[in-house]
């Protein structure tokens, strides 16, 4: 009953979309578009919570639940097993589309009721379309009949906690760009775009950005403690999906802090918004239609391919052609001199735009190849590598010095004494690396004086030039790339590792450490039983840690997993996977040490914690008074005022 | 003064072309040297790529033909198409669904002694899942044997 419930709730929630929907055409109508929005983010919900409760309760007749779900699971992982599949993750990117329309519909118009009805329109005709796909051919309320007694279990590899987060926080993010896609939509058939459009549409981009980098952590986080997936970052197509439209937001809100600031890059702004939220399509599209092989393809069903690339192809090609139609009408904003903040922000818009160019085509190269040229290849980290990394290089050296330019026209006399700590860390922190750690890669050597010059630049940012809590959240989401960026090469360049066979009792040298194998045994969990090997580290005689790493068994579905043991120290991780044994009393024992290795994931916390602080920066500019306390789009105040006169 | 947004414009336009032509530049060049190619062992039977060019080598793990070495690290196995087999060897930990009649896809190089040295295996999560590259491999050779067995008779 509950089942078809919420089956009658998801045809709700369509009807609601297309009244929603009608918001485009005005006249009277788009007084529905609110009602209408509320509603479809009601029966979104209500649909929703019938599939969570179908998993909750193992309705065996509901046949998602027998393929993805079993009695014997934790209950967070039956909870979670409802968007570890085809049908129930597309219900959750229609569930937070409708979220986010209520969103829109009940914060306070700023642009107008009429901009807002216009915007929900947008909103509810690309729910429209993708609820009847989930209806018309990937209903998740599908009866079996008759009903198992059990289910068939969910895929083990995704029997981990970050199969509660990644997923939904990376919905947030994608699916929340629609709002700037809707809002660049309804102001092109407006005609109506400056710096009002900017400050409205930059609370969106930037909560959704902040949701788009932490989901996007998570995943990398959990593909580091995945071992069959490669590492934290391989460039896999479905990671890919999930990075361009995080760079395009990325570009797409310094571009709107532009505008906002200057009315300046209308047209550009405009289409960075449209492409952020199509990429996020295309994302979804590549992700559930297999298109691209990836290891991270679970949710997979290629029969929806076609369907999905029409729909897709269908809300692009009528945002792109409405920019194209109406993208030369737009009357071009304020000029300004090249050395100045809008400057700095435009090189950042170009930079990203180009390492979203590099990822496109080293994403689509082997699809189009296959398709003209008719055979197989990949394209793997060495292309990205060589690629992104020094597109990045540059960004970073670029972020250091743009903060500290002033907007319309800024002299340069200052920056010396700005930049000067950041030169001083950067030139150390090479040295260091080259003297000490002995690192000899130019791009690792580059790659560390990137982080000290950006981290350095942006530290002192933060503590001198800080005013507000918009300037502090820049400053902050700066300094957390340069995190990242200093996580990424060090344990890149630092890490040693060793794969050696070891019986019980064994102990061999590993860096300076020795690591000693005590034991392997059977151990028990919910729904698995485990081999679990118990590996000490330690230094001169001294205990470090000790490492459990398992290789655990599954029956339902039955399959086996290899669970990497991780142990976190000040200087970074050890991490420790157990092999096949040999069947002689010898095991297959791979361990790493990986310095520093969890400031990429800090780091990105820092940017997501730095785009939530710029949402609340420009909450208090609007004080009562009137008088906007600083100027700048992200709050930042120019360190001088140096005019052209 | 009156001419300047314009002639911006015009002058941010060009920057923006430079930048992507560039970064195309980059990215075709990349994909040149860097692009891993796809082969079955028949494919290998009629071409072989350089010593230590990196390929992706698929088909089935030939039944029986797995081995270890005397250190237990290193794996010996065959990876076959049904018509051609190719003999590859591989040091690390083994993929959970490794297996004997298998799709395995494994990314490696040819040395300069002609031994296939994988440096990654991918062997599919999903137990029903077969890599498109090896389901079209192995349809080749059956393909190819086909013909073979016409041409004989």
């Amino acid at each position: 009953m509950i089942a078809e419930l919420g089956h009658f709730a998801l045809w709700m929630a369509a009807a609601a979309s297309l009244l929603q929907s009608l918001g485009l055409l005005g006249r009277g109508i788009e007084r529905l578009a609110v009602p209408a929005a509320l509603a479809q983010a009601l029966f979104a919900a209500l649909a929703f919570s019938g599939l969570a409760w179908a998993f909750m309760a193992s309705d065996f007749s509901v046949r998602l639940v027998t393929l993805h779900s079993h009695t014997s699971m934790p209950a967070l992982y039956k909870f979670a097993g409802v968007w570890a599949n085809h049908e129930g993750s597309l219900l959750l990117w229609v569930l937070v589309m409708a979220l986010a329309g209520a969103a829109v519909a009940l914060a306070p118009p700023a642009l107008g009721r009429h901009f807002r009805a216009r915007t929900l329109g947008v909103m509810g005709s690309v729910s429209v379309g993708f609820l009847v796909f989930l209806l018309l051919a990937s209903n998740p309320f599908a009866r079996i009949s008759p009903a198992p007694t059990e289910g068939q279990g969910l895929n083990p590899l995704l029997q981990d906690p970050g199969l509660a987060l990644h997923p939904p926080l990376l919905t947030i993010g994608s699916v929340g760009l629609s709002v700037a896609f809707a809002f660049a939509v309804a102001a092109m058939l407006d005609g109506e775009v400056g710096p009002r459009w900017a400050k409205a549409v930059k609370p969106w981009v930037l909560a959704a950005w902040s949701f788009l980098t932490l989901g996007i952590a998570l995943g990398s986080f959990w593909a580091y403690h995945e071992p069959g997936w490669g590492g934290w970052w391989v460039w896999d197509p479905v990671e890919n999906a999930a990075l361009m439209p995080w760079i395009a937001a990325t570009a797409l809100f310094h571009s709107v802090a532009l505008l906002a600031q200057r009315d300046a890059l209308r047209a550009w702004t405009l289409l960075l918004a449209v492409m952020a939220f199509s990429l996020s399509m295309l994302g979804t599209l590549i992700v559930r239609s297999g298109l691209l092989p990836s290891v991270h393809g679970f949710a997979v069903d290629p029969a929806s391919g076609q369907f999905l690339t029409v729909l897709i192809a269908l809300y692009v090609g009528g945002a792109l052609g409405i920019y194209a139609w109406k993208a030369g009408g737009i009357p071009s904003g304020e000029s300004f001199e090249p050395v100045s903040r809008e400057g700095a922000l435009v090189a950042n818009s170009l930079l990203l735009a180009s390492m979203l160019g590099v990822v496109f085509v080293g994403t689509f190269y082997p699809l189009a190849r296959e398709g003209f040229a008719g055979n197989r290849i990949s394209v793997g980290p060495p292309h990205f590598n060589a690629t992104v990394v020094p597109l990045l290089l540059v960004m970073a050296v670029l972020m250091a010095i743009g903060p500290w330019l002033s907007w319309r026209s800024s002299s340069t006399t200052h920056l010396a004494s700005r930049l000067l700590p950041a030169g001083v860390a950067a030139a150390a922190a090479t040295l260091i690396a080259l003297a000490i750690f002995d690192v000899r890669s130019t791009i690792a050597l580059l790659g560390f004086a990137a982080a000290f010059w950006l981290g350095g630049s942006s530290l002192h940012l933060l503590v001198k030039q800080a005013p507000t809590l918009g300037s502090a959240g820049m400053a902050l989401a700066h300094f957390g790339v340069a995190v990242s960026i200093l996580g990424a090469t060090a344990s890149g360049a630092l890490q040693s590792e060793a794969l050696v066979t070891m019986r019980v009792g064994d102990r061999v040298g590993f860096g300076g450490w020795q690591v000693e194998l005590i034991d392997v045994r059977p151990v028990a969990g919910p729904n698995w039983t485990a081999l679990e090997a118990e590996v000490h580290f330690s230094r001169d005689g001294a205990a470090i840690a000790t490492l459990r790493p398992q290789v655990r068994s599954f029956t339902r579905p039955e399959m086996e997993t290899t669970e990497a043991a991780l142990h976190s120290l000040w200087w970074g991780d050890f991490h420790a996977v157990l092999g096949k044994p040999d069947g002689l009393g010898k095991w297959q024992i791979h361990v790493w040490s990986r310095p520093l290795i969890r400031l990429i994931w800090l780091g990105a916390f820092l940017m997501a914690l730095g785009g939530a602080m710029a949402i609340a920066g420009k909450a208090r500019m609007r004080l009562p008074s009137g008088r906007t306390a600083y100027p700048s789009a992200f709050d930042s105040r120019p360190v001088e005022r140096v005019g052209p006169g | 003064m009156a001419a300047k947004p314009k002639s911006q414009r015009l002058i941010l336009a060009m920057l923006a072309l430079a930048a992507l032509g560039g970064a195309g530049l980059l990215a075709a060049s990349a994909l040149g040297d860097t692009s891993t190619y796809f082969y079955a062992p028949t494919d290998l039977a009629t071409s072989r790529p350089e010593a230590g060019r990196s390929i992706r080598l698929g088909g089935l793990v030939k039944e029986g033909s797995v081995s270890r070495s005397e250190d237990g690290l290193t794996l010996r196995f065959t990876v076959t198409d049904m018509v051609n087999e190719t003999a590859v060897s591989y040091t690390g930990l083994v993929p959970d669904l490794f297996r004997e009649k298998q799709g395995v896809v494994a990314t490696g190089s040819f040395g300069p002694d002609g031994r296939f040295k994988a440096k990654e295996l991918l062997a599919k999560h999903d137990e029903n899942y077969m890599p498109p590259e090896v389901a079209d491999a192995l349809e080749r050779g059956t393909q190819q044997m086909e013909a073979k067995a016409q041409s004989g008779a």
